[in-house]
Protein backbone atom coordinates (compact mmCIF):
# COMPACT_ATOMS: atom_id res chain seq x y z
CA UNK A 1 0.00 0.00 0.00
CA UNK A 2 1.48 3.34 -1.03
CA UNK A 3 2.20 5.78 1.76
CA UNK A 4 0.39 9.11 1.51
CA UNK A 5 1.99 12.24 2.85
CA UNK A 6 -0.33 14.73 4.51
CA UNK A 7 0.55 18.16 5.83
CA UNK A 8 -1.50 20.49 7.96
CA UNK A 9 -1.69 24.15 6.98
CA UNK A 10 0.89 26.30 8.74
CA UNK A 11 1.50 30.00 8.69
CA UNK A 12 3.86 30.93 5.89
CA UNK A 13 7.26 32.01 7.18
CA UNK A 14 8.58 35.16 5.55
CA UNK A 15 11.53 34.35 3.35
CA UNK A 16 14.67 35.40 5.17
CA UNK A 17 16.75 37.24 2.70
CA UNK A 18 20.26 36.70 3.93
CA UNK A 19 21.64 38.73 1.07
CA UNK A 20 19.24 41.60 1.62
CA UNK A 21 20.34 44.65 -0.26
CA UNK A 22 19.24 47.90 1.33
CA UNK A 23 16.16 48.64 -0.66
CA UNK A 24 16.23 52.28 -1.65
CA UNK A 25 12.87 52.11 -3.33
CA UNK A 26 9.96 54.12 -2.08
CA UNK A 27 7.25 51.58 -1.27
CA UNK A 28 3.67 52.75 -0.97
CA UNK A 29 0.22 51.41 -0.20
CA UNK A 30 -3.13 52.76 -1.44
CA UNK A 31 -3.93 56.11 0.16
CA UNK A 32 -0.31 57.09 0.80
CA UNK A 33 0.77 60.54 -0.22
CA UNK A 34 3.66 60.35 -2.65
CA UNK A 35 4.43 64.03 -2.92
CA UNK A 36 2.77 67.37 -2.37
CA UNK A 37 4.81 68.99 -5.14
CA UNK A 38 2.38 69.83 -7.94
CA UNK A 39 5.10 69.98 -10.57
CA UNK A 40 4.90 66.27 -11.32
CA UNK A 41 2.79 64.52 -13.92
CA UNK A 42 0.83 61.60 -12.58
CA UNK A 43 1.19 58.19 -14.20
CA UNK A 44 -0.39 54.79 -13.60
CA UNK A 45 -1.18 53.81 -10.06
CA UNK A 46 -1.68 57.35 -8.77
CA UNK A 47 -4.49 59.84 -8.50
CA UNK A 48 -4.83 63.50 -7.58
CA UNK A 49 -6.41 64.03 -4.18
CA UNK A 50 -6.83 67.68 -3.12
CA UNK A 51 -3.43 69.16 -3.93
CA UNK A 52 -1.39 66.03 -3.41
CA UNK A 53 -0.41 63.01 -5.43
CA UNK A 54 -1.78 59.85 -3.81
CA UNK A 55 -0.94 56.24 -4.59
CA UNK A 56 -3.80 53.95 -5.56
CA UNK A 57 -2.00 50.58 -5.65
CA UNK A 58 0.57 48.90 -3.42
CA UNK A 59 4.01 48.80 -4.96
CA UNK A 60 7.19 50.74 -5.69
CA UNK A 61 7.23 54.35 -6.87
CA UNK A 62 8.98 54.91 -10.18
CA UNK A 63 10.06 58.33 -11.22
CA UNK A 64 11.13 59.23 -14.73
CA UNK A 65 12.00 62.93 -14.87
CA UNK A 66 8.67 64.56 -14.15
CA UNK A 67 6.48 61.48 -14.41
CA UNK A 68 5.61 59.59 -11.24
CA UNK A 69 3.93 56.21 -11.39
CA UNK A 70 3.48 53.33 -9.00
CA UNK A 71 4.17 49.88 -10.31
CA UNK A 72 1.85 47.37 -8.66
CA UNK A 73 3.26 44.02 -7.61
CA UNK A 74 0.83 41.92 -9.53
CA UNK A 75 -1.23 43.15 -12.45
CA UNK A 76 -2.83 41.82 -15.54
CA UNK A 77 -0.75 41.84 -18.68
CA UNK A 78 -0.48 45.26 -20.34
CA UNK A 79 0.40 44.76 -23.96
CA UNK A 80 3.31 46.48 -25.62
CA UNK A 81 4.22 46.32 -29.27
CA UNK A 82 6.76 43.61 -29.97
CA UNK A 83 6.01 41.38 -27.00
CA UNK A 84 5.80 37.63 -27.48
CA UNK A 85 2.65 36.15 -25.98
CA UNK A 86 1.18 32.70 -25.60
CA UNK A 87 -2.60 32.69 -25.65
CA UNK A 88 -5.62 30.47 -25.81
CA UNK A 89 -8.31 30.95 -28.45
CA UNK A 90 -11.67 31.64 -26.81
CA UNK A 91 -13.89 32.71 -29.69
CA UNK A 92 -14.00 32.46 -33.47
CA UNK A 93 -15.63 35.58 -34.89
CA UNK A 94 -16.21 36.82 -38.40
CA UNK A 95 -12.75 37.80 -39.54
CA UNK A 96 -10.79 37.29 -36.34
CA UNK A 97 -10.12 35.14 -33.34
CA UNK A 98 -10.38 36.27 -29.73
CA UNK A 99 -7.40 35.09 -27.73
CA UNK A 100 -7.16 35.07 -23.97
CA UNK A 101 -3.77 36.36 -22.83
CA UNK A 102 -4.21 37.13 -19.11
CA UNK A 103 -4.97 40.77 -19.92
CA UNK A 104 -8.02 42.77 -18.92
CA UNK A 105 -9.49 42.52 -22.38
CA UNK A 106 -9.25 39.63 -24.81
CA UNK A 107 -6.62 40.01 -27.48
CA UNK A 108 -7.54 39.97 -31.11
CA UNK A 109 -5.91 37.94 -33.87
CA UNK A 110 -7.11 39.15 -37.24
CA UNK A 111 -7.41 36.71 -40.09
CA UNK A 112 -5.17 38.93 -42.16
CA UNK A 113 -2.46 38.73 -39.49
CA UNK A 114 -2.31 34.97 -39.56
CA UNK A 115 0.07 33.22 -41.90
CA UNK A 116 -1.50 30.60 -44.12
CA UNK A 117 -0.15 27.06 -44.36
CA UNK A 118 2.93 26.94 -46.49
CA UNK A 119 3.70 30.56 -45.77
CA UNK A 120 1.95 31.77 -48.90
CA UNK A 121 1.01 35.44 -49.19
CA UNK A 122 -2.32 36.13 -50.75
CA UNK A 123 -5.46 38.09 -50.12
CA UNK A 124 -7.78 36.38 -47.71
CA UNK A 125 -10.87 35.23 -49.54
CA UNK A 126 -14.34 34.28 -48.42
CA UNK A 127 -13.35 30.61 -48.35
CA UNK A 128 -10.58 31.48 -45.90
CA UNK A 129 -13.16 33.11 -43.69
CA UNK A 130 -15.36 30.05 -43.74
CA UNK A 131 -12.40 27.78 -43.10
CA UNK A 132 -11.22 29.75 -40.06
CA UNK A 133 -12.33 27.07 -37.69
CA UNK A 134 -10.11 24.57 -39.46
CA UNK A 135 -7.06 26.64 -38.65
CA UNK A 136 -7.80 27.50 -35.03
CA UNK A 137 -10.82 26.57 -32.95
CA UNK A 138 -11.75 27.32 -29.33
CA UNK A 139 -9.24 25.98 -26.85
CA UNK A 140 -6.17 26.02 -29.11
CA UNK A 141 -2.95 27.50 -27.81
CA UNK A 142 -0.96 29.83 -30.00
CA UNK A 143 2.23 31.83 -29.78
CA UNK A 144 2.11 35.26 -31.37
CA UNK A 145 3.62 38.72 -31.29
CA UNK A 146 1.86 41.94 -30.38
CA UNK A 147 1.31 44.07 -33.46
CA UNK A 148 -0.62 47.00 -32.03
CA UNK A 149 -2.44 48.14 -28.92
CA UNK A 150 -5.91 49.67 -29.22
CA UNK A 151 -6.91 52.75 -27.29
CA UNK A 152 -8.86 50.81 -24.67
CA UNK A 153 -5.89 48.56 -23.94
CA UNK A 154 -6.85 45.56 -26.06
CA UNK A 155 -3.98 43.99 -27.92
CA UNK A 156 -3.82 42.99 -31.56
CA UNK A 157 -1.65 39.98 -32.34
CA UNK A 158 0.00 38.63 -35.45
CA UNK A 159 1.64 35.33 -36.36
CA UNK A 160 3.41 36.57 -39.44
CA UNK A 161 6.56 34.59 -38.91
CA UNK A 162 7.02 30.87 -39.18
CA UNK A 163 8.17 30.61 -35.58
CA UNK A 164 4.72 31.63 -34.29
CA UNK A 165 1.56 29.65 -34.69
CA UNK A 166 -0.43 26.86 -33.11
CA UNK A 167 1.30 25.02 -30.29
CA UNK A 168 1.30 21.25 -30.16
CA UNK A 169 2.16 19.00 -27.26
CA UNK A 170 3.57 20.54 -24.13
CA UNK A 171 2.82 22.01 -20.73
CA UNK A 172 1.47 25.49 -20.02
CA UNK A 173 2.42 27.27 -16.79
CA UNK A 174 0.53 30.43 -15.88
CA UNK A 175 2.42 32.96 -13.77
CA UNK A 176 2.17 36.66 -13.09
CA UNK A 177 3.43 38.83 -15.99
CA UNK A 178 5.66 40.84 -13.68
CA UNK A 179 7.89 37.81 -13.13
CA UNK A 180 8.93 37.30 -16.75
CA UNK A 181 12.11 39.20 -17.54
CA UNK A 182 12.24 41.15 -20.78
CA UNK A 183 14.93 39.80 -23.05
CA UNK A 184 16.04 39.85 -26.67
CA UNK A 185 14.52 36.48 -27.39
CA UNK A 186 11.82 34.54 -25.61
CA UNK A 187 12.19 31.23 -27.43
CA UNK A 188 14.83 29.13 -25.73
CA UNK A 189 16.16 25.64 -26.38
CA UNK A 190 17.39 24.54 -23.00
CA UNK A 191 20.41 22.24 -22.72
CA UNK A 192 18.43 19.79 -20.57
CA UNK A 193 16.46 18.62 -23.58
CA UNK A 194 13.29 20.68 -23.74
CA UNK A 195 12.35 24.03 -25.21
CA UNK A 196 10.51 26.84 -23.56
CA UNK A 197 8.59 29.92 -24.72
CA UNK A 198 8.50 32.65 -22.05
CA UNK A 199 5.43 34.68 -22.95
CA UNK A 200 5.50 38.29 -21.72
CA UNK A 201 1.93 37.83 -20.56
CA UNK A 202 2.97 35.25 -18.00
CA UNK A 203 2.02 32.15 -19.97
CA UNK A 204 5.01 29.85 -20.26
CA UNK A 205 4.99 26.98 -22.69
CA UNK A 206 7.33 24.02 -22.20
CA UNK A 207 7.57 21.54 -25.03
CA UNK A 208 9.90 18.85 -26.31
CA UNK A 209 12.55 20.20 -28.67
CA UNK A 210 11.53 19.34 -32.23
CA UNK A 211 14.15 17.36 -34.14
CA UNK A 212 14.02 19.13 -37.47
CA UNK A 213 14.55 22.81 -37.00
CA UNK A 214 13.50 24.18 -40.36
CA UNK A 215 10.38 22.19 -40.89
CA UNK A 216 7.13 23.94 -41.63
CA UNK A 217 6.94 25.37 -38.15
CA UNK A 218 4.18 27.82 -37.42
CA UNK A 219 1.88 25.78 -39.55
CA UNK A 220 -1.20 24.09 -38.35
CA UNK A 221 0.09 20.57 -38.45
CA UNK A 222 0.40 19.67 -34.78
CA UNK A 223 2.90 16.98 -34.09
CA UNK A 224 0.98 14.29 -32.25
CA UNK A 225 3.77 11.74 -32.08
CA UNK A 226 4.02 10.24 -28.60
CA UNK A 227 6.61 11.99 -26.45
CA UNK A 228 9.21 9.71 -24.85
CA UNK A 229 9.23 9.18 -21.08
CA UNK A 230 12.57 10.90 -20.70
CA UNK A 231 11.31 14.04 -22.44
CA UNK A 232 8.18 14.01 -20.32
CA UNK A 233 10.24 13.80 -17.15
CA UNK A 234 12.40 16.71 -18.24
CA UNK A 235 9.31 18.78 -18.99
CA UNK A 236 7.70 17.93 -15.62
CA UNK A 237 10.86 18.82 -13.77
CA UNK A 238 11.08 22.13 -15.62
CA UNK A 239 7.48 22.91 -14.77
CA UNK A 240 8.04 22.25 -11.07
CA UNK A 241 11.21 24.35 -11.15
CA UNK A 242 9.31 27.25 -12.67
CA UNK A 243 6.65 26.95 -9.95
CA UNK A 244 9.41 26.99 -7.33
CA UNK A 245 10.94 30.13 -8.84
CA UNK A 246 7.52 31.80 -8.86
CA UNK A 247 6.83 30.86 -5.23
CA UNK A 248 10.13 32.38 -4.15
CA UNK A 249 9.68 35.38 -6.43
CA UNK A 250 12.72 35.09 -8.65
CA UNK A 251 12.59 36.59 -12.13
CA UNK A 252 12.11 34.02 -14.88
CA UNK A 253 14.60 33.93 -17.72
CA UNK A 254 16.60 31.20 -19.41
CA UNK A 255 19.61 31.31 -17.08
CA UNK A 256 17.57 31.20 -13.89
CA UNK A 257 15.46 28.31 -15.18
CA UNK A 258 18.52 26.32 -16.24
CA UNK A 259 20.28 26.89 -12.90
CA UNK A 260 17.15 25.92 -11.01
CA UNK A 261 16.83 22.77 -13.09
CA UNK A 262 20.41 21.79 -12.31
CA UNK A 263 19.89 22.51 -8.60
CA UNK A 264 16.81 20.31 -8.57
CA UNK A 265 18.45 17.21 -10.06
CA UNK A 266 19.24 15.55 -6.70
CA UNK A 267 15.53 15.63 -5.77
CA UNK A 268 12.71 13.56 -7.14
CA UNK A 269 10.35 15.43 -9.44
CA UNK A 270 7.38 15.14 -7.11
CA UNK A 271 9.43 16.35 -4.12
CA UNK A 272 10.00 19.64 -5.89
CA UNK A 273 6.51 20.74 -4.90
CA UNK A 274 7.32 20.72 -1.19
CA UNK A 275 7.94 24.22 0.21
CA UNK A 276 11.24 23.44 1.91
CA UNK A 277 12.67 21.83 -1.21
CA UNK A 278 11.52 24.83 -3.26
CA UNK A 279 13.24 27.19 -0.88
CA UNK A 280 16.45 25.20 -0.99
CA UNK A 281 16.79 24.97 -4.74
CA UNK A 282 15.86 28.60 -5.31
CA UNK A 283 18.41 29.69 -2.72
CA UNK A 284 21.05 27.73 -4.57
CA UNK A 285 19.93 29.28 -7.84
CA UNK A 286 20.13 32.75 -6.35
CA UNK A 287 23.67 32.16 -5.16
CA UNK A 288 24.80 30.88 -8.54
CA UNK A 289 23.23 33.88 -10.25
CA UNK A 290 25.02 36.24 -7.87
CA UNK A 291 28.31 34.51 -8.61
CA UNK A 292 27.62 34.91 -12.29
CA UNK A 293 27.11 38.65 -11.91
CA UNK A 294 29.88 39.46 -9.48
CA UNK B 1 -17.92 32.37 -14.88
CA UNK B 2 -14.20 32.89 -14.71
CA UNK B 3 -12.22 30.66 -16.96
CA UNK B 4 -9.08 30.71 -14.91
CA UNK B 5 -8.62 29.73 -11.26
CA UNK B 6 -8.87 32.24 -8.43
CA UNK B 7 -5.69 34.04 -7.45
CA UNK B 8 -3.92 33.15 -4.24
CA UNK B 9 -3.92 35.94 -1.72
CA UNK B 10 -1.18 35.68 0.87
CA UNK B 11 -2.46 38.77 2.65
CA UNK B 12 -5.86 37.28 3.30
CA UNK B 13 -4.34 34.42 5.24
CA UNK B 14 -2.77 36.90 7.64
CA UNK B 15 -6.12 38.52 8.29
CA UNK B 16 -7.65 35.23 9.23
CA UNK B 17 -5.63 35.16 12.41
CA UNK B 18 -6.85 38.52 13.57
CA UNK B 19 -10.55 38.46 12.97
CA UNK B 20 -13.01 36.04 14.44
CA UNK B 21 -14.87 35.73 11.17
CA UNK B 22 -12.78 34.13 8.52
CA UNK B 23 -13.75 34.96 5.03
CA UNK B 24 -11.74 32.97 2.57
CA UNK B 25 -11.41 32.63 -1.13
CA UNK B 26 -11.88 36.33 -1.71
CA UNK B 27 -11.15 36.68 -5.36
CA UNK B 28 -11.50 40.02 -7.10
CA UNK B 29 -10.87 39.51 -10.77
CA UNK B 30 -11.20 42.17 -13.39
CA UNK B 31 -12.09 41.30 -16.94
CA UNK B 32 -14.10 42.33 -19.93
CA UNK B 33 -17.86 41.97 -19.77
CA UNK B 34 -19.04 38.80 -21.38
CA UNK B 35 -22.52 37.85 -22.36
CA UNK B 36 -24.59 40.46 -20.58
CA UNK B 37 -23.08 43.40 -22.44
CA UNK B 38 -26.24 45.38 -21.75
CA UNK B 39 -25.20 45.75 -18.13
CA UNK B 40 -21.84 47.22 -19.08
CA UNK B 41 -21.37 50.86 -18.12
CA UNK B 42 -19.71 52.87 -20.84
CA UNK B 43 -17.57 55.01 -18.62
CA UNK B 44 -16.68 52.87 -15.62
CA UNK B 45 -16.34 49.36 -14.34
CA UNK B 46 -19.16 47.41 -12.74
CA UNK B 47 -18.41 45.95 -9.34
CA UNK B 48 -20.09 42.60 -8.93
CA UNK B 49 -20.03 40.99 -5.48
CA UNK B 50 -21.17 37.65 -4.25
CA UNK B 51 -21.46 36.72 -0.61
CA UNK B 52 -21.94 33.18 0.64
CA UNK B 53 -21.59 31.35 3.92
CA UNK B 54 -20.17 27.90 4.22
CA UNK B 55 -22.51 25.34 5.75
CA UNK B 56 -20.12 24.73 8.63
CA UNK B 57 -19.70 28.42 9.45
CA UNK B 58 -22.40 28.72 12.12
CA UNK B 59 -22.99 26.70 15.27
CA UNK B 60 -25.66 24.66 13.54
CA UNK B 61 -24.81 23.15 10.18
CA UNK B 62 -27.24 24.78 7.80
CA UNK B 63 -27.35 24.68 4.04
CA UNK B 64 -27.97 28.18 2.75
CA UNK B 65 -29.70 28.59 -0.59
CA UNK B 66 -28.10 30.98 -3.00
CA UNK B 67 -29.85 34.30 -3.39
CA UNK B 68 -31.66 34.35 -0.10
CA UNK B 69 -32.49 37.73 1.38
CA UNK B 70 -29.62 38.01 3.80
CA UNK B 71 -26.93 37.22 1.29
CA UNK B 72 -28.52 39.51 -1.31
CA UNK B 73 -28.53 42.35 1.17
CA UNK B 74 -24.93 41.69 2.12
CA UNK B 75 -23.98 41.53 -1.54
CA UNK B 76 -25.56 44.91 -2.16
CA UNK B 77 -23.77 46.46 0.82
CA UNK B 78 -20.42 45.12 -0.36
CA UNK B 79 -21.07 46.43 -3.85
CA UNK B 80 -21.88 49.90 -2.56
CA UNK B 81 -18.84 49.95 -0.34
CA UNK B 82 -16.40 48.95 -3.02
CA UNK B 83 -17.89 51.14 -5.70
CA UNK B 84 -17.03 54.03 -3.43
CA UNK B 85 -13.46 52.90 -2.94
CA UNK B 86 -12.29 51.41 -6.24
CA UNK B 87 -11.35 53.85 -9.00
CA UNK B 88 -13.82 52.45 -11.49
CA UNK B 89 -13.32 55.19 -14.09
CA UNK B 90 -10.11 53.52 -15.18
CA UNK B 91 -11.84 50.43 -16.54
CA UNK B 92 -14.78 51.29 -18.79
CA UNK B 93 -16.96 48.44 -20.05
CA UNK B 94 -15.37 46.03 -17.60
CA UNK B 95 -16.46 44.13 -14.53
CA UNK B 96 -14.70 43.52 -11.26
CA UNK B 97 -15.93 40.43 -9.43
CA UNK B 98 -15.52 40.04 -5.68
CA UNK B 99 -16.51 36.66 -4.28
CA UNK B 100 -16.44 36.24 -0.51
CA UNK B 101 -17.20 33.14 1.46
CA UNK B 102 -17.48 33.04 5.25
CA UNK B 103 -15.77 30.08 6.87
CA UNK B 104 -16.48 30.86 10.50
CA UNK B 105 -19.26 33.25 11.52
CA UNK B 106 -18.79 34.70 14.97
CA UNK B 107 -20.28 38.17 14.54
CA UNK B 108 -19.29 41.00 12.24
CA UNK B 109 -19.79 39.10 8.98
CA UNK B 110 -20.03 42.20 6.85
CA UNK B 111 -16.97 43.80 8.46
CA UNK B 112 -14.78 40.78 7.97
CA UNK B 113 -15.88 40.56 4.33
CA UNK B 114 -14.95 44.19 3.71
CA UNK B 115 -11.55 43.86 5.34
CA UNK B 116 -10.71 40.68 3.47
CA UNK B 117 -11.95 42.07 0.16
CA UNK B 118 -9.80 45.18 0.67
CA UNK B 119 -6.70 43.04 1.07
CA UNK B 120 -7.59 40.93 -1.91
CA UNK B 121 -8.22 43.98 -4.09
CA UNK B 122 -4.89 45.49 -3.13
CA UNK B 123 -3.19 42.19 -3.86
CA UNK B 124 -4.82 42.02 -7.28
CA UNK B 125 -3.41 45.42 -8.17
CA UNK B 126 -6.79 47.09 -8.67
CA UNK B 127 -6.45 50.85 -7.93
CA UNK B 128 -8.35 52.07 -4.89
CA UNK B 129 -8.68 55.46 -3.24
CA UNK B 130 -7.66 54.12 0.14
CA UNK B 131 -8.07 51.02 2.27
CA UNK B 132 -11.62 50.23 3.36
CA UNK B 133 -11.72 49.10 6.97
CA UNK B 134 -14.90 48.07 8.67
CA UNK B 135 -15.93 47.33 12.21
CA UNK B 136 -19.16 46.84 14.09
CA UNK B 137 -20.09 48.54 17.34
CA UNK B 138 -22.95 48.27 19.80
CA UNK B 139 -24.30 49.78 22.95
CA UNK B 140 -24.82 47.38 25.84
CA UNK B 141 -25.41 48.46 29.45
CA UNK B 142 -24.58 52.08 28.67
CA UNK B 143 -21.18 51.19 27.24
CA UNK B 144 -20.21 51.43 23.59
CA UNK B 145 -18.61 48.14 22.51
CA UNK B 146 -16.56 47.66 19.38
CA UNK B 147 -16.33 44.50 17.26
CA UNK B 148 -19.27 42.52 18.55
CA UNK B 149 -19.18 38.78 18.53
CA UNK B 150 -22.07 36.45 17.82
CA UNK B 151 -23.35 36.31 21.41
CA UNK B 152 -23.37 40.10 21.70
CA UNK B 153 -25.13 40.44 18.34
CA UNK B 154 -27.73 37.87 19.20
CA UNK B 155 -28.57 39.73 22.42
CA UNK B 156 -30.65 42.08 20.26
CA UNK B 157 -29.16 45.41 21.21
CA UNK B 158 -28.44 48.20 18.73
CA UNK B 159 -25.62 47.47 16.32
CA UNK B 160 -23.80 49.75 13.97
CA UNK B 161 -21.59 48.58 11.09
CA UNK B 162 -19.17 51.20 9.84
CA UNK B 163 -16.93 51.03 6.76
CA UNK B 164 -14.35 53.77 6.73
CA UNK B 165 -11.61 55.08 4.46
CA UNK B 166 -9.09 55.68 7.25
CA UNK B 167 -6.76 58.30 5.80
CA UNK B 168 -9.47 60.76 4.88
CA UNK B 169 -11.97 59.68 7.55
CA UNK B 170 -14.64 59.27 4.91
CA UNK B 171 -17.47 56.87 5.63
CA UNK B 172 -18.16 54.40 2.85
CA UNK B 173 -21.10 52.72 4.55
CA UNK B 174 -22.90 53.18 7.85
CA UNK B 175 -25.61 50.77 8.78
CA UNK B 176 -27.60 50.42 11.95
CA UNK B 177 -30.37 48.12 13.06
CA UNK B 178 -32.58 48.22 16.13
CA UNK B 179 -33.14 51.49 18.01
CA UNK B 180 -30.55 53.73 19.56
CA UNK B 181 -31.06 57.05 21.33
CA UNK B 182 -29.41 59.86 19.38
CA UNK B 183 -27.38 60.94 22.40
CA UNK B 184 -25.47 57.70 22.28
CA UNK B 185 -24.94 57.68 18.53
CA UNK B 186 -21.78 59.75 18.57
CA UNK B 187 -20.06 57.52 21.13
CA UNK B 188 -20.92 54.39 19.22
CA UNK B 189 -19.65 55.77 15.92
CA UNK B 190 -16.52 56.95 17.73
CA UNK B 191 -15.92 53.44 19.05
CA UNK B 192 -16.45 51.92 15.61
CA UNK B 193 -14.12 54.50 14.05
CA UNK B 194 -11.37 53.72 16.47
CA UNK B 195 -11.74 50.00 15.84
CA UNK B 196 -11.56 50.65 12.09
CA UNK B 197 -8.33 52.58 12.53
CA UNK B 198 -6.91 49.71 14.55
CA UNK B 199 -7.83 47.25 11.81
CA UNK B 200 -6.25 49.63 9.31
CA UNK B 201 -2.98 49.53 11.23
CA UNK B 202 -2.93 45.74 11.05
CA UNK B 203 -3.84 45.57 7.35
CA UNK B 204 -1.32 48.25 6.48
CA UNK B 205 1.48 46.45 8.27
CA UNK B 206 0.72 43.21 6.45
CA UNK B 207 0.61 44.93 3.05
CA UNK B 208 3.84 46.83 3.63
CA UNK B 209 5.66 43.73 4.83
CA UNK B 210 4.48 41.81 1.80
CA UNK B 211 5.45 44.58 -0.64
CA UNK B 212 8.85 44.91 1.00
CA UNK B 213 9.43 41.16 0.87
CA UNK B 214 8.45 40.80 -2.75
CA UNK B 215 10.42 43.84 -3.87
CA UNK B 216 13.53 42.60 -2.09
CA UNK B 217 13.16 39.11 -3.54
CA UNK B 218 12.58 40.33 -7.06
CA UNK B 219 15.65 42.50 -6.81
CA UNK B 220 16.34 44.34 -10.03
Amino acid sequence: MAAIEIRLPVARKPVVQSLAQGSDKHLVAPGDTITTDTGYMRGHGTYMGDEKLVASVAGAVERVNKLICVKALKTRYNGEVGDIVVGRVTEVQQKRWKVETNARLDSVLLLSSMNLPGGELRRRSAEDELAMRDYLHEGDLISAEVQAVFSDGAVSLHTRSLKYGKLGQGVLVQVSPSLVKRQKTHFHDLPCGASVILGNNGFIWIYPTPEQKDEEAGGFVTNLKPVSLHDREVISRLRNCILALVAQKLMLYDTSIVYCYEASLPHQIKDLLKPEVMQEIVLETRQRLLELEG
Amino acid sequence: SPHFPPLENPGVRALQRQVACEPHRVTPVCWQMRGSRSKALHDRALVNCQYSMATFSTGERKRRPHGDRKSSEMTLHLKQTFEAAILTQLYPRSQIDIYVQILQADGGNYCACVNAATLATIDAGIPMRDYVCASSAGFIEDTPLADLNYVEEAAGGPQVALALLPKSDQIALLEMNSRLHEDHLEQVIEAASKACKDVYAVLDQVVRDHVHEVTTLLGE
